[in-house]
Protein backbone atom coordinates (compact mmCIF):
# COMPACT_ATOMS: atom_id res chain seq x y z
CA UNK A 1 0.00 0.00 0.00
CA UNK A 2 1.49 3.53 -1.26
CA UNK A 3 1.08 6.85 0.05
CA UNK A 4 0.39 9.59 -2.12
CA UNK A 5 1.55 13.09 -1.20
CA UNK A 6 1.33 16.40 -3.35
CA UNK A 7 3.95 18.79 -2.58
CA UNK A 8 3.27 22.74 -3.35
CA UNK A 9 1.61 22.18 -6.69
CA UNK A 10 1.43 24.90 -9.39
CA UNK A 11 0.04 25.11 -12.47
CA UNK A 12 -0.46 27.73 -15.28
CA UNK A 13 -1.90 27.65 -18.61
CA UNK A 14 -0.95 29.99 -20.59
CA UNK A 15 -3.27 30.72 -22.98
CA UNK A 16 -3.27 31.44 -26.83
CA UNK A 17 -3.98 34.67 -27.44
CA UNK A 18 -1.68 35.63 -24.58
CA UNK A 19 -2.70 36.02 -20.48
CA UNK A 20 -1.75 32.57 -18.14
CA UNK A 21 -4.94 30.87 -16.33
CA UNK A 22 -3.63 29.94 -12.53
CA UNK A 23 -5.63 26.87 -12.07
CA UNK A 24 -3.97 25.38 -9.28
CA UNK A 25 -1.79 27.38 -6.91
CA UNK A 26 0.34 25.92 -3.92
CA UNK A 27 -1.63 22.94 -3.42
CA UNK A 28 -0.39 20.43 -0.47
CA UNK A 29 -1.71 17.25 1.15
CA UNK A 30 -0.63 13.99 2.39
CA UNK A 31 -3.21 11.23 1.75
CA UNK A 32 -2.54 7.95 3.49
CA UNK A 33 -3.29 4.41 1.06
CA UNK A 34 -7.21 3.47 1.66
CA UNK A 35 -8.20 7.13 2.43
CA UNK A 36 -10.92 7.79 -0.15
CA UNK A 37 -10.98 11.64 -0.64
CA UNK A 38 -13.21 14.26 -2.24
CA UNK A 39 -13.07 17.17 -3.98
CA UNK A 40 -16.02 19.83 -4.29
CA UNK A 41 -15.73 23.31 -5.76
CA UNK A 42 -17.05 25.48 -8.19
CA UNK A 43 -15.85 25.03 -12.18
CA UNK A 44 -12.47 26.00 -12.68
CA UNK A 45 -11.53 25.64 -9.39
CA UNK A 46 -9.10 23.61 -10.73
CA UNK A 47 -10.19 19.83 -9.87
CA UNK A 48 -9.71 18.18 -13.15
CA UNK A 49 -6.18 19.76 -13.38
CA UNK A 50 -5.36 18.37 -10.16
CA UNK A 51 -6.82 14.72 -10.96
CA UNK A 52 -5.09 14.87 -14.32
CA UNK A 53 -1.55 15.92 -12.94
CA UNK A 54 -1.77 13.30 -10.16
CA UNK A 55 -3.11 10.79 -13.46
CA UNK A 56 0.24 11.85 -14.75
CA UNK A 57 -1.27 13.78 -18.00
CA UNK A 58 -0.06 16.67 -16.93
CA UNK A 59 2.84 18.49 -15.92
CA UNK A 60 2.61 20.74 -13.24
CA UNK A 61 4.05 24.33 -13.81
CA UNK A 62 5.63 23.76 -9.78
CA UNK A 63 5.78 21.57 -7.29
CA UNK A 64 5.62 17.37 -7.33
CA UNK A 65 3.76 13.98 -6.98
CA UNK A 66 4.46 11.25 -5.53
CA UNK A 67 3.10 7.99 -5.00
CA UNK A 68 4.87 5.63 -2.30
CA UNK A 69 7.64 7.61 -2.76
CA UNK A 70 8.16 7.44 -6.54
CA UNK A 71 7.54 10.65 -8.25
CA UNK A 72 5.30 10.59 -10.88
CA UNK A 73 6.52 11.54 -14.59
CA UNK A 74 3.53 10.22 -16.61
CA UNK A 75 0.37 7.80 -16.38
CA UNK A 76 0.89 4.12 -15.06
CA UNK A 77 -1.47 1.81 -14.08
CA UNK A 78 -0.98 1.69 -10.26
CA UNK A 79 -3.15 5.05 -10.88
CA UNK A 80 -6.51 4.11 -12.79
CA UNK A 81 -8.40 6.81 -13.84
CA UNK A 82 -12.46 7.07 -13.92
CA UNK A 83 -13.87 9.13 -16.32
CA UNK A 84 -17.37 10.88 -16.61
CA UNK A 85 -18.43 9.27 -19.89
CA UNK A 86 -16.91 8.80 -23.17
CA UNK A 87 -13.72 6.67 -22.25
CA UNK A 88 -15.44 3.25 -22.77
CA UNK A 89 -14.53 1.50 -26.21
CA UNK A 90 -17.40 0.87 -27.87
CA UNK A 91 -16.13 -1.03 -30.57
CA UNK A 92 -15.53 -3.84 -27.93
CA UNK A 93 -17.93 -5.57 -25.68
CA UNK A 94 -18.67 -5.41 -22.45
CA UNK A 95 -15.87 -7.77 -21.09
CA UNK A 96 -13.64 -6.74 -23.53
CA UNK A 97 -12.94 -4.22 -22.07
CA UNK A 98 -12.66 -5.14 -18.57
CA UNK A 99 -10.04 -7.14 -19.92
CA UNK A 100 -8.46 -4.29 -21.93
CA UNK A 101 -6.01 -3.93 -19.26
CA UNK A 102 -4.85 -7.40 -18.36
CA UNK A 103 -4.75 -7.89 -22.11
CA UNK A 104 -2.67 -5.02 -22.59
CA UNK A 105 -0.32 -6.84 -19.62
CA UNK A 106 -0.40 -9.87 -21.70
CA UNK A 107 -1.89 -11.89 -19.10
CA UNK A 108 -3.21 -15.47 -19.32
CA UNK A 109 -6.31 -15.99 -21.09
CA UNK A 110 -8.52 -17.89 -18.96
CA UNK A 111 -7.04 -16.46 -15.46
CA UNK A 112 -8.23 -12.56 -17.33
CA UNK A 113 -11.68 -15.00 -18.11
CA UNK A 114 -11.83 -15.40 -14.35
CA UNK A 115 -10.94 -11.90 -13.30
CA UNK A 116 -13.50 -10.42 -15.47
CA UNK A 117 -16.29 -12.19 -14.64
CA UNK A 118 -15.54 -11.63 -10.74
CA UNK A 119 -15.49 -8.26 -11.34
CA UNK A 120 -18.82 -8.03 -13.43
CA UNK A 121 -20.72 -9.62 -10.60
CA UNK A 122 -18.66 -7.25 -7.83
CA UNK A 123 -19.97 -4.47 -10.12
CA UNK A 124 -23.71 -5.96 -10.71
CA UNK A 125 -23.08 -6.70 -14.47
CA UNK A 126 -22.85 -11.08 -14.53
CA UNK A 127 -24.58 -11.83 -17.71
CA UNK A 128 -24.04 -8.55 -19.33
CA UNK A 129 -20.46 -9.50 -20.54
CA UNK A 130 -21.51 -10.04 -24.33
CA UNK A 131 -23.36 -6.89 -24.07
CA UNK A 132 -22.33 -3.69 -26.73
CA UNK A 133 -20.85 -1.23 -24.44
CA UNK A 134 -23.75 1.42 -25.83
CA UNK A 135 -26.62 -0.98 -25.62
CA UNK A 136 -26.22 -0.18 -21.74
CA UNK A 137 -27.58 2.41 -19.54
CA UNK A 138 -25.23 5.52 -18.68
CA UNK A 139 -25.14 3.63 -15.21
CA UNK A 140 -24.18 0.03 -16.53
CA UNK A 141 -21.50 1.99 -18.15
CA UNK A 142 -20.00 3.83 -15.22
CA UNK A 143 -20.14 0.07 -13.60
CA UNK A 144 -17.95 -1.04 -16.60
CA UNK A 145 -15.70 1.54 -15.96
CA UNK A 146 -15.15 0.90 -12.41
CA UNK A 147 -14.82 -2.44 -13.42
CA UNK A 148 -12.35 -1.97 -16.15
CA UNK A 149 -10.06 0.19 -13.79
CA UNK A 150 -10.07 -2.58 -11.04
CA UNK A 151 -8.98 -5.41 -13.60
CA UNK A 152 -5.33 -3.55 -13.49
CA UNK A 153 -5.87 -3.69 -9.67
CA UNK A 154 -4.53 -0.30 -8.71
CA UNK A 155 -3.17 1.61 -5.76
CA UNK A 156 -5.43 4.68 -6.63
CA UNK A 157 -8.63 5.20 -7.85
CA UNK A 158 -8.82 8.80 -9.97
CA UNK A 159 -12.99 9.29 -10.43
CA UNK A 160 -13.69 13.11 -12.46
CA UNK A 161 -17.27 13.51 -11.96
CA UNK A 162 -17.78 9.72 -12.34
CA UNK A 163 -21.58 10.04 -11.38
CA UNK A 164 -21.64 13.63 -12.84
CA UNK A 165 -23.95 12.23 -15.81
CA UNK A 166 -26.68 10.44 -14.35
CA UNK A 167 -30.40 10.79 -12.58
CA UNK A 168 -30.55 11.34 -9.79
CA UNK A 169 -31.86 7.66 -8.49
CA UNK A 170 -28.68 5.54 -10.51
CA UNK A 171 -26.69 8.22 -8.80
CA UNK A 172 -27.82 6.97 -5.23
CA UNK A 173 -27.27 3.56 -6.27
CA UNK A 174 -23.88 4.01 -7.55
CA UNK A 175 -22.72 5.79 -4.66
CA UNK A 176 -23.37 3.15 -2.76
CA UNK A 177 -21.44 0.96 -5.04
CA UNK A 178 -18.46 2.68 -4.73
CA UNK A 179 -18.42 2.78 -1.20
CA UNK A 180 -19.01 -1.40 -1.39
CA UNK A 181 -15.60 -0.97 -3.46
CA UNK A 182 -13.84 0.87 -1.45
CA UNK A 183 -14.78 -1.01 1.60
CA UNK A 184 -13.95 -4.54 0.34
CA UNK A 185 -10.99 -3.64 -2.04
CA UNK A 186 -9.19 -0.76 0.47
CA UNK A 187 -8.01 1.05 -2.37
CA UNK A 188 -7.32 4.50 -2.35
CA UNK A 189 -9.96 6.99 -4.02
CA UNK A 190 -9.84 10.62 -5.23
CA UNK A 191 -13.11 11.35 -6.59
CA UNK A 192 -14.14 14.78 -7.45
CA UNK A 193 -18.05 16.01 -7.20
CA UNK A 194 -20.13 19.26 -7.81
CA UNK A 195 -23.20 17.03 -5.48
CA UNK A 196 -22.22 18.80 -2.01
CA UNK A 197 -24.39 15.14 -0.31
CA UNK A 198 -21.98 12.65 -2.48
CA UNK A 199 -18.93 14.79 -1.35
CA UNK A 200 -20.11 14.28 2.22
CA UNK A 201 -21.47 10.64 1.71
CA UNK A 202 -18.66 9.36 0.59
CA UNK A 203 -15.58 11.31 1.55
CA UNK A 204 -14.09 9.79 4.12
CA UNK A 205 -11.81 12.95 3.63
CA UNK A 206 -13.25 15.94 1.89
CA UNK A 207 -11.72 19.16 0.20
CA UNK A 208 -13.48 22.34 -0.41
CA UNK A 209 -11.86 23.87 -3.34
CA UNK A 210 -11.98 27.75 -4.52
CA UNK A 211 -10.94 29.05 -8.15
CA UNK A 212 -8.28 31.91 -8.99
CA UNK A 213 -6.01 31.11 -8.34
CA UNK A 214 -7.27 27.06 -7.37
CA UNK A 215 -6.02 26.28 -4.04
CA UNK A 216 -7.53 23.77 -1.75
CA UNK A 217 -10.19 26.30 0.68
CA UNK A 218 -11.20 23.90 3.66
CA UNK A 219 -10.71 20.48 4.35
CA UNK A 220 -12.76 18.03 6.26
CA UNK A 221 -12.39 14.65 8.04
CA UNK A 222 -15.82 13.06 7.85
CA UNK A 223 -17.34 10.17 9.80
CA UNK A 224 -20.08 9.31 6.84
CA UNK A 225 -18.30 6.93 4.56
CA UNK A 226 -17.16 4.60 7.06
CA UNK A 227 -20.34 4.22 8.53
CA UNK A 228 -22.01 4.30 5.23
CA UNK A 229 -22.99 0.86 4.06
CA UNK A 230 -24.48 -0.32 7.66
CA UNK A 231 -26.95 2.44 7.74
CA UNK A 232 -29.60 2.92 5.45
CA UNK A 233 -28.16 6.22 3.22
CA UNK A 234 -31.62 7.71 2.88
CA UNK A 235 -31.68 7.52 6.92
CA UNK A 236 -27.70 8.65 7.11
CA UNK A 237 -28.28 11.64 4.65
CA UNK A 238 -31.53 12.92 6.65
CA UNK A 239 -29.10 12.81 9.76
CA UNK A 240 -28.86 16.15 11.86
CA UNK A 241 -25.07 15.72 11.56
CA UNK A 242 -25.19 15.18 8.01
CA UNK A 243 -27.85 18.34 7.23
CA UNK A 244 -25.52 20.60 9.62
CA UNK A 245 -22.49 19.72 7.58
CA UNK A 246 -24.48 19.58 4.28
CA UNK A 247 -25.34 23.18 5.22
CA UNK A 248 -22.39 24.10 6.49
CA UNK A 249 -20.78 23.55 2.79
CA UNK A 250 -23.36 25.15 1.20
CA UNK A 251 -23.08 28.24 2.85
CA UNK A 252 -19.43 28.25 2.72
CA UNK A 253 -19.41 27.38 -1.65
CA UNK A 254 -22.46 30.37 -1.57
CA UNK A 255 -19.76 32.61 -0.31
CA UNK A 256 -17.38 31.83 -2.63
CA UNK A 257 -19.81 32.15 -5.49
CA UNK A 258 -20.60 35.53 -4.39
CA UNK A 259 -17.06 36.54 -4.05
CA UNK A 260 -16.72 35.45 -7.90
CA UNK A 261 -19.80 36.99 -8.86
CA UNK A 262 -18.72 39.88 -7.64
CA UNK A 263 -14.76 39.89 -9.02
CA UNK A 264 -16.72 39.12 -12.74
CA UNK A 265 -18.83 42.34 -12.17
CA UNK A 266 -15.96 44.20 -11.19
CA UNK A 267 -14.09 43.10 -14.45
CA UNK A 268 -17.16 44.23 -16.41
CA UNK B 1 -48.82 -8.91 -38.91
CA UNK B 2 -49.50 -10.14 -42.42
CA UNK B 3 -46.87 -10.71 -44.87
CA UNK B 4 -47.95 -8.03 -47.38
CA UNK B 5 -47.61 -5.41 -44.08
CA UNK B 6 -44.65 -5.83 -44.00
CA UNK B 7 -43.89 -4.17 -47.42
CA UNK B 8 -46.94 -1.23 -47.05
CA UNK B 9 -44.64 2.19 -47.31
CA UNK B 10 -43.11 3.20 -44.71
CA UNK B 11 -45.02 6.72 -44.70
CA UNK B 12 -48.53 4.98 -43.48
CA UNK B 13 -47.62 2.78 -40.92
CA UNK B 14 -44.53 4.61 -38.78
CA UNK B 15 -46.70 6.70 -37.11
CA UNK B 16 -49.27 3.56 -36.02
CA UNK B 17 -47.86 4.60 -31.89
CA UNK B 18 -47.89 7.89 -31.27
CA UNK B 19 -48.75 10.30 -33.84
CA UNK B 20 -46.87 13.65 -34.14
CA UNK B 21 -48.24 16.97 -34.67
CA UNK B 22 -44.97 18.59 -35.71
CA UNK B 23 -43.50 16.66 -39.05
CA UNK B 24 -42.08 19.57 -40.78
CA UNK B 25 -38.74 19.96 -39.83
CA UNK B 26 -38.51 16.67 -37.93
CA UNK B 27 -35.50 14.77 -39.40
CA UNK B 28 -36.62 11.15 -38.00
CA UNK B 29 -39.66 11.96 -39.86
CA UNK B 30 -38.20 12.34 -43.24
CA UNK B 31 -37.22 8.56 -44.66
CA UNK B 32 -38.46 9.08 -48.59
CA UNK B 33 -41.20 7.26 -49.87
CA UNK B 34 -40.28 3.96 -52.31
CA UNK B 35 -43.79 4.41 -53.98
CA UNK B 36 -42.66 7.81 -55.00
CA UNK B 37 -39.62 6.79 -56.46
CA UNK B 38 -41.49 4.24 -58.45
CA UNK B 39 -43.25 6.38 -59.80
CA UNK B 40 -40.65 8.91 -60.40
CA UNK B 41 -38.85 5.99 -62.17
CA UNK B 42 -41.89 5.74 -64.30
CA UNK B 43 -42.17 8.94 -64.67
CA UNK B 44 -38.14 8.98 -66.21
CA UNK B 45 -38.76 6.44 -69.09
CA UNK B 46 -42.15 8.31 -69.79
CA UNK B 47 -40.12 11.07 -70.65
CA UNK B 48 -38.18 9.35 -72.26
CA UNK B 49 -40.93 7.75 -74.52
CA UNK B 50 -42.47 11.04 -75.24
CA UNK B 51 -39.06 12.69 -76.14
CA UNK B 52 -39.40 9.94 -78.73
CA UNK B 53 -42.42 10.59 -80.30
CA UNK B 54 -42.10 14.02 -80.70
CA UNK B 55 -41.98 15.79 -83.88
CA UNK B 56 -38.35 17.09 -83.79
CA UNK B 57 -36.36 15.36 -86.65
CA UNK B 58 -33.14 15.68 -84.98
CA UNK B 59 -34.38 13.04 -82.26
CA UNK B 60 -34.39 9.99 -84.53
CA UNK B 61 -33.35 6.39 -84.05
CA UNK B 62 -29.71 7.43 -84.86
CA UNK B 63 -28.92 10.20 -82.27
CA UNK B 64 -31.81 9.23 -80.06
CA UNK B 65 -32.12 5.55 -79.57
CA UNK B 66 -35.25 4.32 -78.14
CA UNK B 67 -36.72 2.33 -75.21
CA UNK B 68 -36.91 -0.66 -77.34
CA UNK B 69 -33.68 -0.19 -79.01
CA UNK B 70 -32.01 0.08 -75.86
CA UNK B 71 -33.71 -3.03 -74.29
CA UNK B 72 -32.54 -4.83 -77.41
CA UNK B 73 -28.85 -3.54 -77.07
CA UNK B 74 -28.89 -4.59 -73.74
CA UNK B 75 -29.62 -8.34 -74.76
CA UNK B 76 -27.41 -8.13 -77.81
CA UNK B 77 -24.49 -6.84 -75.14
CA UNK B 78 -25.58 -9.60 -73.29
CA UNK B 79 -25.97 -12.85 -75.68
CA UNK B 80 -22.68 -11.63 -77.72
CA UNK B 81 -20.82 -8.81 -75.79
CA UNK B 82 -19.05 -6.34 -77.71
CA UNK B 83 -16.52 -6.47 -79.91
CA UNK B 84 -15.89 -9.77 -79.27
CA UNK B 85 -15.58 -9.15 -75.29
CA UNK B 86 -18.42 -9.84 -73.39
CA UNK B 87 -20.33 -8.05 -71.51
CA UNK B 88 -19.57 -9.16 -67.89
CA UNK B 89 -15.89 -9.21 -69.16
CA UNK B 90 -16.14 -5.67 -69.81
CA UNK B 91 -17.83 -4.66 -66.57
CA UNK B 92 -15.42 -6.64 -65.07
CA UNK B 93 -12.17 -5.41 -66.50
CA UNK B 94 -13.86 -1.68 -64.78
CA UNK B 95 -14.72 -3.19 -61.47
CA UNK B 96 -11.17 -4.79 -61.39
CA UNK B 97 -9.75 -1.26 -62.22
CA UNK B 98 -11.51 0.38 -59.82
CA UNK B 99 -11.21 -1.83 -56.99
CA UNK B 100 -7.04 -1.90 -57.49
CA UNK B 101 -7.29 2.10 -57.40
CA UNK B 102 -8.83 1.84 -54.18
CA UNK B 103 -6.97 -0.66 -52.43
CA UNK B 104 -3.82 1.20 -53.66
CA UNK B 105 -5.32 4.47 -52.22
CA UNK B 106 -6.51 2.40 -48.79
CA UNK B 107 -3.26 1.10 -48.74
CA UNK B 108 -1.05 4.52 -48.83
CA UNK B 109 -3.41 6.67 -47.57
CA UNK B 110 -4.46 5.37 -43.99
CA UNK B 111 -0.93 5.04 -42.96
CA UNK B 112 -0.06 8.87 -44.19
CA UNK B 113 -3.22 9.82 -42.68
CA UNK B 114 -2.75 8.34 -39.38
CA UNK B 115 0.92 9.67 -39.51
CA UNK B 116 -0.56 13.56 -40.87
CA UNK B 117 -3.19 12.63 -37.23
CA UNK B 118 -0.16 12.16 -34.89
CA UNK B 119 3.33 13.95 -35.38
CA UNK B 120 3.25 17.42 -35.85
CA UNK B 121 6.62 16.68 -37.92
CA UNK B 122 4.59 14.53 -40.62
CA UNK B 123 2.04 16.37 -40.65
CA UNK B 124 4.03 19.36 -41.65
CA UNK B 125 5.76 17.18 -44.53
CA UNK B 126 2.57 16.14 -46.00
CA UNK B 127 0.59 18.61 -45.65
CA UNK B 128 1.67 20.87 -48.95
CA UNK B 129 1.82 17.79 -50.99
CA UNK B 130 -1.56 16.96 -49.71
CA UNK B 131 -3.23 20.16 -50.13
CA UNK B 132 -1.83 21.01 -53.32
CA UNK B 133 -2.58 17.83 -55.46
CA UNK B 134 -5.82 16.91 -53.22
CA UNK B 135 -7.83 19.77 -55.24
CA UNK B 136 -6.09 18.59 -59.01
CA UNK B 137 -8.95 16.73 -61.21
CA UNK B 138 -7.36 12.96 -61.99
CA UNK B 139 -8.24 13.42 -65.51
CA UNK B 140 -5.25 16.68 -65.68
CA UNK B 141 -2.75 14.08 -64.95
CA UNK B 142 -3.77 11.49 -67.55
CA UNK B 143 -1.30 12.89 -70.22
CA UNK B 144 1.64 12.50 -67.72
CA UNK B 145 0.78 9.39 -66.28
CA UNK B 146 0.38 7.75 -69.80
CA UNK B 147 3.79 8.84 -70.21
CA UNK B 148 4.96 7.52 -67.04
CA UNK B 149 3.44 4.50 -66.81
CA UNK B 150 2.21 3.54 -70.49
CA UNK B 151 -0.86 3.83 -72.22
CA UNK B 152 -2.41 0.26 -70.80
CA UNK B 153 -3.52 -0.95 -67.59
CA UNK B 154 -0.31 0.93 -65.04
CA UNK B 155 -1.81 4.36 -66.29
CA UNK B 156 -5.92 3.60 -65.56
CA UNK B 157 -5.34 2.23 -62.18
CA UNK B 158 -2.56 4.91 -61.12
CA UNK B 159 -4.97 7.27 -62.26
CA UNK B 160 -7.76 5.86 -60.11
CA UNK B 161 -5.28 5.71 -56.96
CA UNK B 162 -4.46 9.10 -57.50
CA UNK B 163 -9.01 9.99 -56.87
CA UNK B 164 -8.67 7.91 -54.47
CA UNK B 165 -5.50 8.50 -52.08
CA UNK B 166 -6.53 12.07 -50.91
CA UNK B 167 -9.75 10.93 -49.78
CA UNK B 168 -8.73 8.23 -47.87
CA UNK B 169 -5.71 10.39 -46.10
CA UNK B 170 -7.91 12.90 -45.41
CA UNK B 171 -10.77 10.02 -43.48
CA UNK B 172 -7.76 8.48 -41.87
CA UNK B 173 -6.54 11.66 -40.96
CA UNK B 174 -10.30 13.08 -39.62
CA UNK B 175 -10.46 9.24 -37.60
CA UNK B 176 -7.32 9.77 -35.91
CA UNK B 177 -7.93 13.22 -34.87
CA UNK B 178 -11.95 12.35 -33.79
CA UNK B 179 -10.62 9.99 -30.93
CA UNK B 180 -11.83 11.45 -27.82
CA UNK B 181 -8.66 12.41 -25.67
CA UNK B 182 -10.43 10.03 -22.36
CA UNK B 183 -10.50 7.16 -24.33
CA UNK B 184 -6.70 7.39 -24.97
CA UNK B 185 -5.79 8.24 -20.99
CA UNK B 186 -8.16 5.58 -20.01
CA UNK B 187 -5.69 3.22 -22.22
CA UNK B 188 -2.56 4.60 -20.67
CA UNK B 189 -3.86 4.32 -17.65
CA UNK B 190 -4.71 0.88 -18.06
CA UNK B 191 -0.58 -0.15 -19.30
CA UNK B 192 -1.00 0.57 -22.58
CA UNK B 193 1.81 1.26 -24.92
CA UNK B 194 2.16 3.20 -27.47
CA UNK B 195 2.13 0.67 -30.37
CA UNK B 196 -0.69 -0.92 -27.85
CA UNK B 197 -3.00 2.57 -27.92
CA UNK B 198 -2.47 2.78 -31.87
CA UNK B 199 -3.48 -0.81 -32.60
CA UNK B 200 -6.40 -0.90 -30.16
CA UNK B 201 -7.93 2.50 -29.56
CA UNK B 202 -6.87 5.02 -32.15
CA UNK B 203 -7.33 2.73 -35.18
CA UNK B 204 -10.73 0.86 -34.44
CA UNK B 205 -11.82 4.02 -33.16
CA UNK B 206 -11.05 5.66 -36.58
CA UNK B 207 -12.16 2.67 -38.52
CA UNK B 208 -15.94 4.30 -38.67
CA UNK B 209 -14.60 7.48 -40.73
CA UNK B 210 -12.00 5.12 -42.92
CA UNK B 211 -15.08 3.33 -44.18
CA UNK B 212 -16.85 6.20 -45.26
CA UNK B 213 -13.78 7.59 -46.68
CA UNK B 214 -13.86 3.81 -48.57
CA UNK B 215 -17.15 4.89 -50.15
CA UNK B 216 -16.92 8.38 -51.01
CA UNK B 217 -13.65 7.24 -52.90
CA UNK B 218 -15.46 4.51 -54.62
CA UNK B 219 -18.12 6.62 -55.76
CA UNK B 220 -15.30 8.99 -57.21
CA UNK B 221 -13.09 6.04 -58.78
CA UNK B 222 -16.23 4.80 -60.18
CA UNK B 223 -16.63 8.12 -62.01
CA UNK B 224 -13.43 8.87 -63.40
CA UNK B 225 -13.30 5.53 -64.56
CA UNK B 226 -14.90 6.03 -67.46
CA UNK B 227 -12.96 8.85 -68.62
CA UNK B 228 -9.52 7.09 -67.59
CA UNK B 229 -10.94 4.07 -70.24
CA UNK B 230 -10.55 6.65 -72.85
CA UNK B 231 -7.82 5.40 -74.70
CA UNK B 232 -5.31 2.28 -74.33
CA UNK B 233 -7.85 -0.43 -73.73
CA UNK B 234 -10.61 -2.49 -75.36
CA UNK B 235 -12.15 -3.71 -72.52
CA UNK B 236 -14.43 -1.86 -69.91
CA UNK B 237 -17.26 -0.48 -69.97
CA UNK B 238 -16.13 3.48 -70.72
CA UNK B 239 -13.85 1.92 -73.77
CA UNK B 240 -17.25 0.30 -74.45
CA UNK B 241 -18.78 3.43 -74.82
CA UNK B 242 -15.76 5.12 -76.87
CA UNK B 243 -16.02 2.37 -78.98
CA UNK B 244 -19.84 2.34 -79.82
CA UNK B 245 -19.71 6.13 -80.52
CA UNK B 246 -17.09 5.91 -82.84
CA UNK B 247 -19.51 3.35 -84.95
CA UNK B 248 -22.54 6.06 -83.89
CA UNK B 249 -24.24 3.00 -82.19
CA UNK B 250 -25.95 5.22 -79.61
CA UNK B 251 -27.82 2.65 -78.34
CA UNK B 252 -25.01 0.78 -76.44
CA UNK B 253 -23.53 4.34 -75.35
CA UNK B 254 -27.22 4.52 -73.05
CA UNK B 255 -27.30 0.99 -72.17
CA UNK B 256 -23.73 1.42 -70.96
CA UNK B 257 -24.72 4.71 -69.10
CA UNK B 258 -27.39 2.78 -67.42
CA UNK B 259 -25.33 0.17 -66.69
CA UNK B 260 -22.64 2.35 -64.78
CA UNK B 261 -25.40 4.17 -62.78
CA UNK B 262 -26.85 0.83 -61.58
CA UNK B 263 -23.27 -0.27 -60.69
CA UNK B 264 -23.00 2.74 -58.98
CA UNK B 265 -25.67 2.96 -56.91
CA UNK B 266 -25.12 -1.29 -56.12
CA UNK B 267 -21.83 -0.73 -54.98
CA UNK B 268 -22.84 2.19 -52.36
CA UNK B 269 -25.87 -0.26 -51.16
CA UNK B 270 -23.29 -3.28 -50.70
CA UNK B 271 -20.59 -0.50 -48.41
CA UNK B 272 -23.49 0.21 -46.34
CA UNK B 273 -24.05 -3.66 -45.98
CA UNK B 274 -20.68 -3.86 -44.99
CA UNK B 275 -20.46 -0.79 -42.85
CA UNK B 276 -23.36 -2.08 -40.75
CA UNK B 277 -21.89 -5.64 -40.56
CA UNK B 278 -18.21 -5.03 -39.68
CA UNK B 279 -18.78 -1.46 -37.72
CA UNK B 280 -21.41 -1.95 -36.20
CA UNK B 281 -20.15 0.87 -33.29
CA UNK B 282 -20.49 3.70 -35.98
CA UNK B 283 -22.13 6.58 -34.20
CA UNK B 284 -21.73 4.86 -30.81
CA UNK B 285 -18.85 6.18 -28.93
N1 LIG C 1 -5.95 23.18 -21.41
C1 LIG C 1 -6.25 24.34 -20.80
N2 LIG C 1 -5.80 25.52 -21.31
C2 LIG C 1 -6.08 26.69 -20.69
N3 LIG C 1 -6.80 26.80 -19.58
C3 LIG C 1 -7.27 25.68 -19.00
C4 LIG C 1 -7.02 24.38 -19.59
N4 LIG C 1 -7.61 23.45 -18.83
C5 LIG C 1 -8.20 24.12 -17.81
N5 LIG C 1 -8.00 25.44 -17.91
C6 LIG C 1 -8.46 26.47 -16.97
O1 LIG C 1 -7.97 26.14 -15.70
C7 LIG C 1 -8.95 26.34 -14.72
C8 LIG C 1 -9.22 25.05 -13.97
O2 LIG C 1 -9.83 24.13 -14.87
P1 LIG C 1 -10.28 22.66 -14.43
O3 LIG C 1 -9.12 21.97 -13.80
O4 LIG C 1 -10.89 22.01 -15.60
O5 LIG C 1 -11.37 22.99 -13.32
P2 LIG C 1 -12.58 22.09 -12.79
O6 LIG C 1 -12.35 20.69 -13.19
O7 LIG C 1 -12.55 22.32 -11.32
O8 LIG C 1 -13.82 22.66 -13.38
C9 LIG C 1 -10.17 26.90 -15.42
O9 LIG C 1 -10.16 28.30 -15.29
C10 LIG C 1 -9.97 26.50 -16.84
O10 LIG C 1 -10.54 27.44 -17.70
MG1 LIG D 1 -13.65 19.34 -14.31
Amino acid sequence: MKDLSVGELGMVYELPKGGSVEALQNVSFDLRAGRLLTLLGPSGCGKTTLLNIIAGFLAPTSGSVTLGGDSITGPGQERGMVFQQGALFEWQTVSQNVAFGPRMNRKKRSETETLVRDLLSTVGLQGFGDKAVYELSGGMQQRVALARCLANDPEVILMDEPLGALDALTREKMQGLILKLWQETGKTIILVTHSVEEALYLGDRLFVMAPRPGRIEREYELPFAKEGLDVDPRAMKASPEFIAKREELLSLIWEMEEQIMGHEGAMS
Amino acid sequence: MTVLSRFRPAGRNRSAGARKTVTFGDASEVKGSPSWSVASLIFLFFVWWWIKRGPDPMINDRTFPSLRQSWDAFFELVDIGYRRVGLWDHTWASLWRVLKGLIYGVVVGVPVGFAMGLSNRLRGIFDPVVELLRPVPPLALLPLFIVWFGIGEGSKVNLLFFAAVWIMVIAARAGVLGVHGSKVHAAYSLGASRWQILRYVILPNALPDIFTGMRVALGVCWGTLVAAELTGTTTGLGAMIFAASKFFRMDIVVVSIIIIGVIGVAMDLVMRFLERRLIPWRGKG
